[in-house]
């Protein structure tokens, strides 16, 4: 039913995009179609996950404060062990700690790449560009105080991923928050509540994976790409169903079709890009420094006054603090599962390992985009998501926006590779394992590539919000029960260290 | 009988075998023992995907029996020529590793095969012949 929709109004489409001059202002495109069916869907989710209560004035989210909430106490409980302990994280990165013998081994630095390489994608500059567009300049200090916090969320997260992950008989290592949740707190005593949490993350997990892991990265590749092709009058715009599904092909050869060349082609590039980008953003910066004291003095004013922003002060925190968690993951538990695999007898060394990435992810990268969009003034020129952050870097190099466009394709691709993983793990909790129910997810994941590509920002950013969220709830509560073992792994970790059972190597 | 070994860098091509074949008569002829080393390319700063994290324990250990399996053939003919004779496999930077090696075994030479790549391609790609000439700590025979 569905496809002969799709081939009969993929005709139309087609047609308009062609023939521009044909296209007239009653004929409903098939992105059209696709948006008036799925938006009244995501907008009751939506509706339901960001459930508000007033606060000075404005709409409060109440998920937003459950992840800054449960971030404030996992740095408290664990006294300020992102702090404490970074330069311990980066020795272990560095592999100072790693036996000789582990060579060959899923070493810190890797399981860190890849859980990375799932993150920093299009939060890093979509998602800012939208903070900063609604919450104004002052949004960036709120997401810096946010991926702060969020560093002892994920170091609480991912020392349990390790430790109750599984180690299967046939060599395969995956674990991630379904296994900590219903191992962990079976372990507690607590069998029951711990299966409903984890097959409650399960399903919101699977919702993250198609919607922020998937429609949101689809649908921003798409409008990059519309840009770079001259924006509404391109040849391409209102066709993102095609696009998508381009996307849908290349994404299901690599996972269904297991064709490994494609991944390794964009594991090489996806780090060059984000070189690429990180240095492109500090020469606007260090060119423009004399603007930066400037931009950070907007950046605090905004974030106490929130003047201009609707909703004020509130308005800024909120969307400071969940662009940040919609972008460094901590507290959703996704990062669990890449970080489960690393090779190590001592779960709380890949905690240590992973609150870097909330540090590199929000504190580093998310800020220096917030900084560029300030500095080149385009705050107030009415663009909103990518395309802002590309006509910010486009201020300094014209040829950027082409740049920006690579990256965010592949930004996104890479993305939606790890995300199909954590669906997948995800999927498999519940239904088990099994090609012919593997094969069933990764169709619907590509289906999702084209829905994603199709419609408009604002019914996807908020469906992807909304499940990527979700996955919070079951994984903290989770945490809440879990931190004491946590807190045992860590004194019998540095009890090791001063007995000088585990030193250095190098 | 001396102490010190020869050590031979073995990935079971043909040169790896004229090579061990090479130091295997040296080393009947000296009195000596020869390390066979094997050593798998493996950085831990290189990027994997999430499924190769977590087929990673796995792949490693089939590699590593694959590599004992090529040693195997070298080991007995080495052993024929009543030539005492131990190995080794291992992950990392093959350069490195055999430097490191033949300190530790206190090895008198190191010898391997070269794969006669051009001159080129060793410039540009790196080769291990050229590494070891230019880092080993003991005497490098290349045997072509």
């Amino acid at each position: 039913m569905f496809w002969k929709k799709t081939a009969a109004a993929s005709t139309v489409a087609f047609a308009s995009a062609v023939l521009p001059h044909v296209a007239t202002a009653q004929e409903v495109t098939l992105d059209e179609k696709i948006n008036q069916v799925v938006a009244p869907v995501s907008n009751v989710i939506a509706g339901f996950m960001f459930y508000s209560v007033p606060v000075a004035g404005t709409d409060f989210p109440l998920i937003v404060g459950w992840l800054v909430v449960a971030a404030t106490i996992f740095t408290l409980y664990f006294g300020f062990v992102q702090f404490r302990k970074f330069s311990h994280a980066i020795a272990l990165v560095k592999g100072d700690y790693s036996h000789p013998e582990d060579a060959g081994e899923v070493s810190h630095f890797q399981a860190l790449a890849t859980a990375l390489s799932g993150t920093v994608g299009l939060g890093n500059i979509a998602g800012v560009a939208v903070a900063v567009s609604i919450g104004g300049p002052g949004a960036t200090f709120w997401m810096i105080l946010a991926g702060l916090l969020g560093m002892a969320s994920k170091f609480t997260e991912c020392t349990l991923g390790v430790k109750y992950r599984n180690e299967y008989a046939d060599g395969r290592v995956s674990g991630g928050p379904m296994y900590y949740l219903s191992k962990g707190l079976a372990a507690k005593g607590k069998p029951g509540i711990g299966k409903v949490l984890a097959v409650v993350f399960s399903v919101c997990c699977i919702g993250g994976a198609v919607g922020g892991g998937n429609m949101f990265q689809s649908n921003q590749a798409f409008q990059q790409i519309v840009n770079v092709t001259g924006g509404p009058q391109s040849v391409l715009a209102g066709s993102g169903w095609l696009f998508g599904l381009v996307m849908a092909i290349i994404v299901g050869v690599v996972i269904i079709g297991g064709i490994k060349s494609i991944a390794k082609v964009t594991e090489k590039i996806v780090p060059l890009m984000a070189v690429i980008y990180v240095t492109a953003g500090m020469i606007i910066i260090i060119s423009n420094i004399t603007m930066v004291g400037d931009a950070f003095a907007q950046i605090f004013v905004g974030a106490f006054t929130g003047a201009g922003v609707a909703g004020g002060m509130i308005g800024a925190l909120i969307q400071g603090f969940k662009r940040a968690a919609f972008s460094n993951e901590a507290g959703i538990g996704s990062a669990a599962i890449a970080h489960a695999a690393v090779r190590t007898k001592e779960p709380v060394t890949e905690g240590y390992v992973a609150l870097l990435e909330p540090f590199i992810d929000t504190v580093v990268i998310c800020t220096m985009t917030a900084l560029v969009i300030t500095i080149s003034g385009e705050l107030n020129s009415g663009l909103t998501g990518v395309e802002l952050t590309s006509a910010a870097f486009a201020s300094a190099f014209t040829w950027f926006p082409l740049v920006l466009a690579l990256a965010v394709v592949l930004f996104a691709f890479s993305t939606m590779l790890s995300w199909s993983y954590y669906g997948l793990k995800a999927w498999t909790y519940l239904v088990g394992e099994g090609t012919g129910k593997e094969i069933v997810f990764k169709l619907f994941f590509c289906l999702c590539v084209i829905l994603g590509a199709s419609m408009n920002l604002g019914p996807v950013i908020d469906f992807s919000d909304s499940m990527i969220f979700a996955m919070a709830i079951p994984n903290i509560i989770g945490l809440y029960f879990l931190m004491p073992v946590v807190r045992a792994e860590i004194s019998q970790y540095w009890d090791k260290i001063d007995r000088g059972e585990i030193r250095k190597v190098k | 009988m001396t102490e010190q070994p020869i050590l031979v860098g073995y990935d079971g091509t043909d040169a790896a075998q004229r090579a061990a074949e090479f130091a295997g008569e040296r080393a009947a002829a000296i009195g000596c023992a020869v390390h066979l080393v094997f050593v798998l390319e493996w950085s831990p700063y290189s990027f994997l995907s999430t499924k190769e994290l977590e087929e990673r324990h796995q792949r490693r250990t089939e590699e590593l029996s694959r590599a004992e399996e090529t040693l195997k053939p070298a080991l007995e003919a080495l052993a024929k020529l009543k030539v005492p004779v131990t190995s080794e496999v291992r992950y990392g930077h093959s350069g490195e590793l055999i430097c490191a090696i033949a300190k530790d075994k206190n090895a008198s030479q190191i010898i391997l095969g070269r794969k006669g790549g051009s001159a080129l391609g060793a410039r540009l790609l790196g080769s291990l012949p050229l590494t070891l000439v230019q880092a080993s700590p003991v005497p490098v025979t290349v045997v072509p």
